[in-house]
């Protein structure tokens, strides 16, 4: 029986002879005969300078911003606490304190808050500013690498244009942070860019949210097989869910490949160790014949992105619409092995809230969006709160640049269309909708989306309650500096310089 | 059948009781507002407004303590009834290329709203509950779109008026339908009035082969007549100062009355729009680079324009499922700076003048019976619709959202 099993593994040995299907070294070539060298391939490599890496704790320190106080306001923390005639102290990038009336710093710029409101920094966990500028002029739209269903190695951070004169209106309706994603053209359209909105940000690097973990845009639906029909790509949802599992079985398989070759790297210089050691023992100095090393498996970007899916480090943000959907979505994760950290739109979330819950899948919608294509046909006002009243973390995004101007209003529209309902949510609550759980979908809220002690300065002051349509942004606050105010007006950005107009 | 609908709701208004809300703030018409009123409905007219919380005997009343009542939100440009669902063609209509597959020109004028709309697609429902009560269902694209219907969103097919106005696009989209070139579509618009003029003079010669070729077709050309005579406006999609402004001197030239709509640069153009008495429809929030050659647009162009004498209509520029947002795009333009008095006309009575609907818009007595009742200040985020009514007729709330909640209030998964 062993013979057997031996014979269906070793077919080659089964033939009757005793020769391996290797052939042998031919030992008596003196050419041959020198020690093969350990030569260390990484020694040929030309690398070059990886790209700077920060840290999350980097988004709380910046000497370079002042001491500023605002004092006498409602502030509403989104982290459960209201401090009516409240102050919030601001210190070099961090809040320092945050509740009831006190004597500010001595060296504090002090704003009055007399019957303003303070809330944190807006988050917009759906964007396209600076992939999909304004004006959409044929030279922009860099937000959908649509050639292909499966384009994981793009990166929004690279299409991100810093001068789009929508960023500077977001920030003046008191977005202080965004996460831009590509489009959903694709199934997987690439990696999202998480921005703090810092006005007079020149390059990527310096809108860049520091140290914040990174994304991945997911499509399912309508989008990617509407776009890649005409294509040839895929036309079907039957395709669309056989693409997902066939592009991470093929991370699984990079993954495996990449572990299996840092291992055998690994075994391959102890081997070398080991013999110069023996070799620095042996009186006749003679060497011991090298290995050649383990053959280093190409870098692939696109699948470097999934396989940071699989270990857990990058975010799943997925664009879906039905209720079904989503649960497709779901067991794909459970499948591959992944988790989703998001889904967007999600306009049937309320439909499967009980799935979403249990799965802990945050979601992020609109207030009042619905029937722009068959899949949002069953979009309801309700949706935030009655996922809400299931504790699934849920967000208002705007996936507009009109909408992003006016999160809070969107958020004040799905409070009201739940409290209708009979669903209590309190400001709080539609507060957090716009500003921490955002912050949990992008992987910040240990640094932001509330307003509490030693979290990052992103602060809004309002003219009156946010909640209000006649309520406007007064100052806004990134990282600590002063980066709005109402009465200067908004920062042009460069494309819209012109002669007779404000800076 | 839809005549039988319309003869069973005349007679339900003509037969129902009267309608008495009593005790709520009324805002009957711009600048004049009742604080502590009673409005009573009867026969689908407002037959009494005035202060006090007495119903008359026999009228059904409302309680409408603390709440506001205002006429029914008109959208003066509108998607409702055409675009069912935006991406699918089935329930798309009045939306139209950069030309015609039939007849390969970018002219459209003789299309009808009034044929395409759907008094059964959801939004109109959905919108009458967002307290909209008349919708002008406005065709898009091509150089010339056509001609919009007034609807009342009661589910009635047919319209309060048609047609309202003809819908012309400038810019690059009309550029778009003539080769690309803005200057030219000018020009495919001057040709186009000057041929419906001719035939309008003497349609024997025509119908005899015995003029010159015309740019349009017959339809086309015979549509266009009541913009001759100035009895229909023609409403003209421009952004640019320079759309605007060449608008302007087609209007003065071949004497037509014209409107802008969107409108991105209007407010640079105040002074003139104003002198010209030409309205302007726009979307108070619009506030970005529309494109490269409108790239000037100003948060505060509604109240810069009301200021300089020009008639702003807030509208949605062509909405369907985004049409109940309305109000909140009038309260966006109060906060700043439009008076509120003229944001709530900007969307009630100013829309309703402009296009021809007589006795709505305002709540004065002997107006079309057009009401909604409000939890509050109607441009206001928490505030809710309470009642609705339409031609003197409670509406139902109910939609396919409502029913949507009511069927997933509760949930109950089914054994795997």
């Amino acid at each position: 029986m062993q013979r057997v099993v031996a014979c269906v593994l070793w077919i080659a040995a089964c033939g009757g002879t005793t020769t391996t299907s290797y052939p042998e070294r031919p030992t008596e070539d003196p050419k041959l005969d020198v020690a093969a060298p350990w030569i260390d391939p990484d020694s040929f490599w030309i690398r070059g300078k990886p790209a700077r890496q920060r840290a999350l704790s980097d988004a709380l320190t910046d000497p370079t911003a002042p001491i500023i106080a605002i004092r006498g306001a409602t502030i509403l923390t989104a982290a459960g606490k209201r401090f009516d005639n409240g102050t919030i102290v601001l210190e070099r990038g961090a809040i320092t304190y945050v509740g009831a009336d006190k004597e500010p710093p001595k060296n504090a710029t002090v704003i009055d808050g007399k019957g303003k409101f303070v809330t944190p920094g807006i988050i917009d966990s759906h964007s396209h500013m600076g992939v999909y500028p304004a004006p959409s002029a044929k030279a922009h739209g860099d937000g959908n690498e649509a050639v292909a269903p499966v384009t994981a190695y793009a990166r929004a951070e690279y299409g991100y244009w810093p001068q789009d004169p929508q960023l500077s209106r977001a920030l003046a309706g008191g977005v202080t942070t965004a996460l831009i994603l590509p489009g959903s053209a694709n199934l997987i359209g690439g990696r999202g860019f998480t921005v703090s909105l810092r006005p007079g940000a020149r390059t990527a690097a310096e809108a860049g949210f520091p140290g914040a973990p990174s994304t991945v845009k997911m499509a399912c639906g309508e989008n990617p097989k509407r776009v890649h029909a005409e294509k040839g790509g895929l036309q079907t949802r039957m395709a669309e869910y056989a693409a997902f599992r066939t592009a991470f079985a093929e991370a699984q398989a990079y993954t495996a490949k990449k572990a299996a070759y840092d291992n055998a790297w690994t075994v391959w210089q102890m081997k070398r160790k080991r013999a110069e050691q023996i070799e620095s023992r042996r009186d006749d100095a003679k060497k011991i014949a090298g290995e050649t090393a383990p053959e280093p498996v190409p870098v692939d970007l696109k699948l470097e992105t999934l396989s940071g899916v699989l270990r857990g480090e990058v975010l799943v943000q997925v664009h879906c619409y039905r209720a079904d959907e989503m649960a497709q979505m779901i067991q794909i994760a459970d499948e591959m092995g992944f988790r989703i950290r998001s889904f967007h739109h999600a306009l049937e979330a309320y439909k499967i809230r009980d799935l979403l819950a249990k799965n802990n899948i945050a979601v992020n919608t609109w207030a009042d969006w619905f029937g722009f294509k068959l899949e949002a046909y069953d979009g309801i006002p309700e949706n935030a709160a009655l996922l809400t009243q299931l504790n699934v973390r849920t967000t208002i995004h705007s996936d507009s640049a009109i909408g992003v101007q006016r999160l809070n209003q969107e958020a004040a529209k799905a409070q009201t269309a739940g409290n209708k309902a009979g669903i209590k949510i309190d400001d709080d609550t539609a507060l957090r909708w716009i500003t921490a759980n955002p912050a949990r979908v992008l992987g910040i809220d240990a640094v932001t989306g509330t307003l509490q002690e030693g979290k990052r300065a992103d602060v809004v002051m309002w003219s009156g309650s946010p909640m209000s349509v006649y309520t406007r942004a007064e100052v806004v606050i990134v990282g600590g500096h002063v980066s709005y105010e109402k009465t200067k007006g908004m920062r042009a950005s460069d494309f819209e310089l012109a002669e007779g107009k404000a800076p | 059948m839809r005549a039988l609908l319309v003869v069973a709701l005349l007679a339900a208004s003509a037969h129902a009781e009267p309608i008495a809300i009593v005790g709520a703030k009324i805002h009957v018409k711009p600048g004049q507002t009742i604080e502590n009123g009673t409005l009573v409905i009867d026969r689908g007219k407002v037959t009494s407004v005035g202060p006090g919380s007495r119903a008359p005997a026999g009228a059904k009343a409302i309680d409408g303590t603390g709440k506001v009542i205002t006429a029914g939100l008109i959208d003066g440009i509108s998607g409702v009834g055409l675009v069912g669902i935006d991406l699918e063609p089935q329930v798309v209509d009045g939306r139209f290329g950069a030309t015609d597959t039939v007849h390969s020109d970018p002219v459209h004028a003789s299309y009808q709203a009034r044929n395409g709309f759907d008094p059964r697609d959801v939004n109109v429902a959905i919108t009458r509950a967002g307290g909209l009560t008349t919708v002008i269902a406005a065709p898009a694209g091509g150089l010339v779109s056509g001609q919009s219907a007034a609807f009342a969103l009661d589910g009635g097919a047919d319209p309060v008026r048609t047609s309202v106005a003809m819908h012309v696009t400038l810019g690059p989209e009309g550029a778009g339908a003539a080769g690309g070139s803005r200057g030219k579509s000018l020009e495919i618009l001057r040709e186009l009035l000057d041929d419906a003029r001719i035939f309008g003079k003497d349609r024997k010669d025509y119908e005899k082969n015995a003029k010159r070729r015309m740019i349009a077709d017959r339809r086309d050309l015979e549509a266009l007549q009541p913009v001759l005579a100035r009895t229909l406006p023609m409403v003209v999609a421009a952004e640019s100062e320079a759309d605007i402004r060449a608008a302007l001197r087609l209007a003065k030239e071949l004497d037509i009355r014209i409107a802008i709509s969107g409108g991105a640069e209007a407010w640079r153009v105040a002074k003139e729009l104003a002198a010209a008495k030409v309205p302007v429809m726009l979307d108070p929030t619009a506030n970005l680079p529309v494109d490269l050659a409108a790239s000037e647009v100003s948060d505060e162009a509604a109240a810069i324009l009301n200021k300089a004498g020009v008639q702003v209509v807030i509208t949605t520029l062509g909405a369907s499922w985004g049409a109940r947002v309305l109000r909140q795009l009038a309260g966006n333009a109060v906060a700043r700076g439009l008076p509120w008095d003229k944001a709530l006309a900007a969307i009630t009575s100013i829309p309703a003048s402009l296009f021809g609907l007589t006795g709505r818009g305002t709540l004065e007595r002997g107006a079309v019976a057009d009401v909604v009742l409000w939890s509050g200040d109607p441009l206001e985020l928490t505030t809710t619709v309470d009642t609705v009514i339409i031609e003197g007729v409670v509406q139902s709330l109910e939609n396919h959202q409502t029913k949507l909640l009511q069927r997933y209030r509760r949930i109950s998964p089914l054994p795997q």
